[in-house]
Order: structure tokens, then sequence, then C-alpha cells
């Protein structure tokens, strides 16, 4: 096949990550559900999948091909038919991999307190990928049972989220647990040693940053007969705050978290402007389609934000710095300055393998690791974003984080009353910039 | 095995019009052209009103612009008319790899080809919906033609935006799967009514080599590349506008890089093995019968300049879509193919709906076969 590997690979783009992918595979005894755990010196990491979407399914599929002796062993989701197709995609994938997922029937489980039964089921960590509204639910209980954690971005949706995530963080942190978020630029090579020489100054100091996800949208699932108004929101959950957070949350997060870890600092006001122009369909729920924010960090300096959902626009997923003696393109890896222009041409790989990877070994080393603070706070900046944009007026971030202000239902529960509900049309209310308040 | 698009060769040995005719010299012997109504060329007076895109026969293919209904997008097509060539290269040219020999003998039938590579201007019609978001703002009613077009299946959005920041208008389309190019082809023959799909693997080299035995469409001198196309070596790591080189022979630009161009071909590195020596193929095409690898070719921005060569084939790999973080990976989008577009062809005799069928040119019939 010689002829076909040379074929299918281009000079620069190819990424050196196949291998990674089969790395040391051992056979494992099943079923693993037996007493000792990984800390107590078997090698064995069992891991607990909650939220079993496309997103929970790649998180743990990367978290199976790590290194050493890893094991699925018990899944949750809102939804049993979520938890039956995901499970079957991996046992797909890892059918040259005996002992990889090692999920019987008993330990499959669904409904709102299904991620419960997971963390009971003596995993060593679990991997939190639901809509983000549920995650500081379910960070803190895996935190309080001793788990460590992987969780996806965002990991709220709301300021009473991101302090339950703070608090939780703080225990993890006691209790020497690890915790992975995914914002895997954080483990993009391009993205560590462009960010590495501007902070050696490769730009002088940073006078402006400018961060962008100009997209076209993503996935409406419409409502379907049959369905209670929860149901239908935990489906189309993109579209409904409490769950997603709006996109600015959802998706802008991470180019905000790039700036964040340019800084190594969080913004502390921000003013935004935005609105509802043209996704505004039926089974578009509650959020936005274009946000434009201006965030301020404590010694001043701005970033520029801008993220839209509209297709047949200007489009750009891009992070920038602007520097007193050059100009940096974050996500385009080249920095241009008075010294000359430079840009990455080392090894690439795959972030959302190599964060699992990191997150691994450290537990494997027992070497601290702990990405929970500016998961938690990048998150905060998006949600600080939203509020400004959705009230028009400038927010602070101490007075948001001191608000607490909570987007969750009371009740979880499919015949429950989620937060918002649509008028007799199918219509929910829209935040009105003017009227609404930050929080 | 060695499938071949059977053409039934009625009508005449016809003399081919216009500068074209040279290159076709060597060709024309064999050349028998598919023609049922010999027309007689048409005046001047008459080619203004007549429609060009109708052409029926040879002699009346011309270049045209298609506008997409609905939109203000045209795409351009150029006539490249039948012949006979040597598929893939000699033994003797630098470079070569095995997987381009034996060169043998092959006969294309006529086809219309993008001049350029599809741009992102006409393939985010199709993705986006921005004709039917175009109807729905001006209040439009939509055409026969365009709800033959709405009913075509569109792809899943992505999740982020495709371009990754290296342009949008003028540029070509790319990270798309072979299945998502073949789908538009769909999409735009139901739009414009005219049948569009992939070129096969020899009806592009054929267009490639523009009547040309040398490794490139220009001679075989690798220093003159920068001339005609966007390499790794004066790419600035990204894709380019399409057109802003020189063309080829026969006026298609950027055959030579900028992005590589999926065909319908299935990728196996000793197909051309199957040809036997001194016997004429006609219209070969290894029908698919798996997901990976198939062919894409050209070369590319992120290529070096043997991967140019007319002759370079390349296969498409499961690799291409590793940065796809949900699982099942998407069908329509492979993440990792920065360097993977397109380009259209129309054949002039339209295919039956069987052969479109058997021979896989829209869609695809192998079973969805997930990563």
């Amino acid at each position: 096949m010689s002829h076909q590997n040379s074929s299918s690979t281009t000079r620069r783009h190819f990424l050196k990550t196949a291998a990674v992918a089969s790395a040391g595979v051992a056979v494992l005894p099943s079923p693993a559900l037996t007493a000792g755990a990984f800390s107590d010196g078997d090698d064995l990491i069992r891991v607990g999948l909650i939220g079993c979407g496309g997103r929970g399914t790649g998180a743990a599929s990367q978290a199976l091909s790590t290194k050493g002796n890893v094991q699925l062993v018990a899944m949750a989701d809102a939804f049993g038919d979520k938890v039956d197709k995901c499970h079957h995609r991996l046992q797909k994938q890892f059918g040259n991999k005996p002992g990889r997922v090692g999920v019987d029937q008993d330990h499959k489980f669904s409904g709102f307190d299904a991620y419960k039964n997971v963390i009971e089921s003596g995993v060593d960590l679990v991997i939190l990928a639901t809509p983000p509204g549920f995650r500081p639910i379910h960070f803190e209980a895996a935190v309080k049972a001793g788990k460590n954690v992987f969780m996806e971005k965002p990991v709220a949706t709301d300021p009473a989220g991101v302090n339950k995530v703070l608090d939780a963080v703080k225990l993890a942190k006691q209790k020497n647990l690890k915790v992975g978020v995914g914002l895997q630029r954080h483990h993009q090579y391009t993205y560590r040693e462009t960010l590495k020489r501007i902070k050696d100054g490769a730009i002088g100091n940073i006078v402006t940053l400018r961060c962008y996800w100009n997209g076209a949208g993503v996935w409406v699932r419409p409502r379907k007969k049959g369905q209670t108004e929860m149901e239908y929101q935990m489906r189309n959950w993109y579209y409904f705050n409490w769950l997603c957070g709006d996109h600015i949350t959802e998706q802008h997060i991470h180019n905000l978290d790039v700036c964040n870890w340019l800084k190594d600092g969080f913004p502390v006001k921000a003013w935004g402007m935005g609105g509802r122009q043209v996704r505004k369909g039926i089974d578009n729920g509650e959020i936005y389609d274009h946000f434009s924010v201006e965030f301020e960090y404590a010694d001043g300096t701005r970033m520029l934000s801008q993220c839209r959902h509209i297709p047949g626009c200007w489009n750009s997923v891009s992070e920038h710095a602007h520097g007193s003696k050059g100009y940096a393109n974050l996500s385009g890896v080249r920095i241009e300055s008075t010294d000359g222009k430079w840009r990455y041409s080392g090894k690439r790989n795959n972030p959302y393998q190599t964060e699992h990877d990191d997150l691994f070994a450290a537990i494997r080393k027992n070497t601290p690791y702990n990405e929970g603070h500016y998961g938690a706070m990048s998150t905060m900046t998006s949600i600080l974003g939203r509020m400004a944009t959705y009230s028009g007026k400038p927010v602070k971030m101490k007075k948001a984080l001191e608000s607490n202000m909570s987007l969750m239902p009371k009740e979880f529960a499919f015949d429950a009353t989620p937060p918002t509900t649509p008028d007799e049309h199918g219509h929910y209310p829209i935040p009105v910039p003017g009227v609404t308040r930050p929080f | 095995m060695n499938y071949s698009l059977m053409f039934r060769l009625r009508g005449y040995r016809s003399r081919l019009q216009g500068p074209l005719s040279v290159f076709l010299g060597l060709a024309l012997t064999c050349c028998l052209i598919s023609c049922s109504n010999a027309k007689s060329k048409p005046t001047a007076s008459e080619e203004k009103t007549t429609n060009i895109e109708a052409a029926k026969t040879v002699p009346e293919m011309k270049s045209y612009k298609q506008k997409i209904p609905g939109t203000d997008v045209r795409f351009e097509m150029v006539p490249v008319r039948g012949g006979v060539y040597g598929m893939g290269s000699p033994t003797t040219e630098k470079k070569r790899k095995q997987n381009e020999g034996p060169q043998h003998n092959v006969k294309i039938e006529p086809f219309w080809m993008g001049k350029y590579e599809v741009t992102w201007d006409e393939y985010d019609i199709w993705t986006f919906n921005l004709d039917i978001n175009r109807r729905k703002v001006k209040k439009l009613k939509p055409s026969k033609q365009d709800r033959l077009a709405d009913a075509v299946t569109k792809p899943t959005k992505p999740y982020t935006d495709m371009t990754f920041d290296m342009g949008h208008d003028g540029y070509p389309a790319i990270c798309m799967t072979q299945l998502a190019a073949k789908m538009y082809c769909k999409w735009l023959s139901a739009k414009t009514g005219h049948f569009y799909r992939l070129p096969t693997e020899a009806e592009w080299e054929y267009a490639c080599r523009a009547g040309k035995t040398t490794a490139y469409s220009f001679g075989d001198n690798p220093k003159k590349l920068g001339d005609y196309a966007w390499y790794f070596a004066n790419s600035d790591e990204k894709y380019h506008p399409v057109g802003k080189k020189k063309p080829n022979p026969w006026g298609l630009y950027d055959m030579h890089g900028n992005v590589s161009e999926w065909v319908l071909d299935q990728y196996d590195p000793k197909y051309y093995y199957k040809f036997g020596k001194g016997k004429l193929s006609l219209s070969p095409l290894n029908i698919p019968t798996k997901l990976y690898p198939r062919v894409v070719r050209g070369g590319s921005w992120d290529d070096d300049a043997e991967q140019l060569r007319s002759s370079s084939r390349f296969g498409s790999s499961k690799e291409w879509k590793v940065q796809d973080p949900q699982l099942p990976q998407s069908v329509w989008y492979h993440t990792d193919a920065l360097q993977v577009g397109f380009r259209i062809v129309r054949p002039l005799r339209v295919p039956s709906a069987e052969e479109i069928k058997r021979l896989q040119l829209v869609p695809d019939n192998v079973k969805k076969e997930r990563d």
C-alpha cells in the first residue's frame, strides 16, 4: 500500500496522528467492574460517558484511543436511543480492540438522573458531554464523588453555573483530581508555539485583540409530534439558552478563550450589540444570530469579538493580536513584526486526540492537571458578552458573577415546564436590547 | 476489471472545426464523434440567438457561461473535443511514480469542462440554500427547476467555517467529500437542466494534458510551473482565487495545482495494469466499490512540483477527516483536506438513467461506509 500512503500525503498538511490511535492496545479481562480502581494500583482506567451525542461519542473514542489500559464501562444520556446508537458506534469503532468497550446492558442509563448511575459505576474518569447547561451539576457531582473529569466546553450557560464549576474546581484541586476541558486549542501545537512566541515578545506589547466565529450556523432538530415541550427543547437544545448559552457561548468561547490565554487573564467588562436578523424560524428558539462585543481586560487592553450564524456572509473562525511592534494571526499561525516574518512550520497534531492523551498521561503519572479554572472563566467571558449584548448595557465581570443569575429549570423531568415556553404561534420571547436586563 | 463507458457510435466521421483540430490530428483517424443530427454551422447572427448551452453536436460545442438560475453567480464551461491519448506517464518521465503506468491508449468522448475549479460562490448556494433564502426574502415563486433542485439532498451544516480563513469569493471550494461533490453536480443538473458530473480520471488527465505528452501541459520544465500553477513553492501555504495563472492550451485554468480535484474513480495504484497493451480503452472508469481511497488529481497549493504533473495520481484517505471531532464523522466534509476541491464536466451525450446508476455518476451506490 505504499502507493496509497505516498499519494494521500500533501507537502505539509498531513497529520501524523494515525499512529496515536493504534498505540498500546492490551487485551483486557472483561467485565471490568470488579474491585480495584486505577488509584489502587490497577493500571486500568475505567471511563464513564455522560452525554452520548456526536461529540460525546467522539470524546469517548479519543479517550479509548489513549495509551495504556482504558475501558468504557458505563454510559448515560437523557435519551435511551442516544445511548444505544453511541454504544453501537463505539463497539464498531473498537471492534478489533476487545475490552475497550465493556458496557453491559445494566450499565446503559437514561433520563435526567442517569449521570448519577454512571458516577456510581466504579469509574475512574467521567466524560461530560451533554448540552452545556447540565455541566455544572454533573461536574460538581463527579468531583464530590472523587472522579477525574474530561468535560466539554462550555462548562455552563449562566453565572450560577460558572460559580458552581469554580467551586468544584477548587475542590477537585484539593482532592488531586485531574480535570480536562475540551478547549482543544490549548493542545494544538500550532497555537502553543505561536502563543509562546507572542508571550516572549514577538510583537511587543499587545495593543488589541480580535477574534471571530462567523459561520453559517448549525443543525436544527424540528419539533416532532408527541414531544413534550421539555423533550423538544432537550432535542433541539442549541436554540435554548438554559441548555446552550447561545452561540457566543457554545462556539465562540473557543476564540475568546484563545485571547484570554494570550492575555493570561479574563475581561473585566464588556459592551455589545447583536440581534436576530435572519435566523428566526419556528425551530430557532430564542437565540440571536449575531453578536459584536468589545471586551476590556484589567490593564485596559480591548478585545474585539464577532460571532454570526448567517449563511452567505463573510466568514472567519480566527484570532488575531496587534502589538507595539507587529501583528500575529493566532489561528493562521503567522507573525509579522519589525523583526521580520515567521510562520509555523513544525509538526501538526490532532488536538482532539492530544487533549485526551495529555489528561490520561497526567492521571497515570499523577501530575497536577486541572483546566477547570480557565474553562469556567472563558465560559463566563462568553456569558458576559451575551449579557452585554442582550441588555445593550456595559456589564462588569465581577457584578455578573456576583449576580449568580441562573437560567436553569426548577424541575428536571420530561413533563416539567422549561424556563422558556412558546406563545400560541410557537414563538419564544426574544431578548430585547434596552429592555432586557443583564441579569 | 476494466469497466468502460460504452458509447454507441452512430453517425459519421466528422471534421473538427477550428484550432482544436490541430492537436487532435493524431487522434482523428480513430475518433468517431457521436452525432445524431448533423447541423450546418450557424451564421454569426444565428449564433447570437442560438442557445449555446443547448448544443447537441460536436461542431455546436462552444464555450459558454451558465448563470445559476435564481442567483447572480455564473460559471464557465469550455468544450473538450473527444479524442485518443496516452494515459499515464512514460517510464522516462522524471519523478514519475509506478502508479502512473503502464501508459495506455484511451479514447475520450466529447464533453465540456469547467474553465475553473468550482468556487465557494457556486458551492455555497447548494450548501446553504442561498437561492432559496433569496426567493424567500424577495418573495419569488420557485420555478419548476428550482423545485427539482430544492429536492436534492443538502449537506449538514459544517460546524466550523470551511474556508479556514483562506478566502471565499472567487476562491475554490474545498474540504468536501467526493459524495458532496457528486451531490452538488446532481443539484446543479436539476437547477440548470443540463447534466453535470465529476470527470472520470481518464477525462481529467485528457483535459489536463490538452494534447501534450509532456509532464505538464506547458512542457517538462518545472521551473516554468509558477506561470501556470499555485503550488507549495509559491502558494504562501494557502489556495488562491481561480484563474489567476495562465491556462492550459485548451483554455482550462488551474488544472495543475491550486486545489486537487475529485474525479469519479476508485483509486487503485495498479489500475493501469488492467489495460491490454496496444489496445484502445473506451472511456475507462474504475467504478468505486468502497469509500476509500478515491482519486483526486492535479496536485495542490500544498504539494511539490512533481505532484502537479498531468499524470500524477492521489488517493483519498480516512485521515482527511481526522479532525472531525464528532462520531459518526460527517459524510459531507473532509475537515482536514484543505487541498481538495473539484471541477465539473458536462458530457455531450447525456447518459441514460441506467448508466447513471450503474456507473455511479451521481450520487453513490456504495453502501454507506462509516469510519
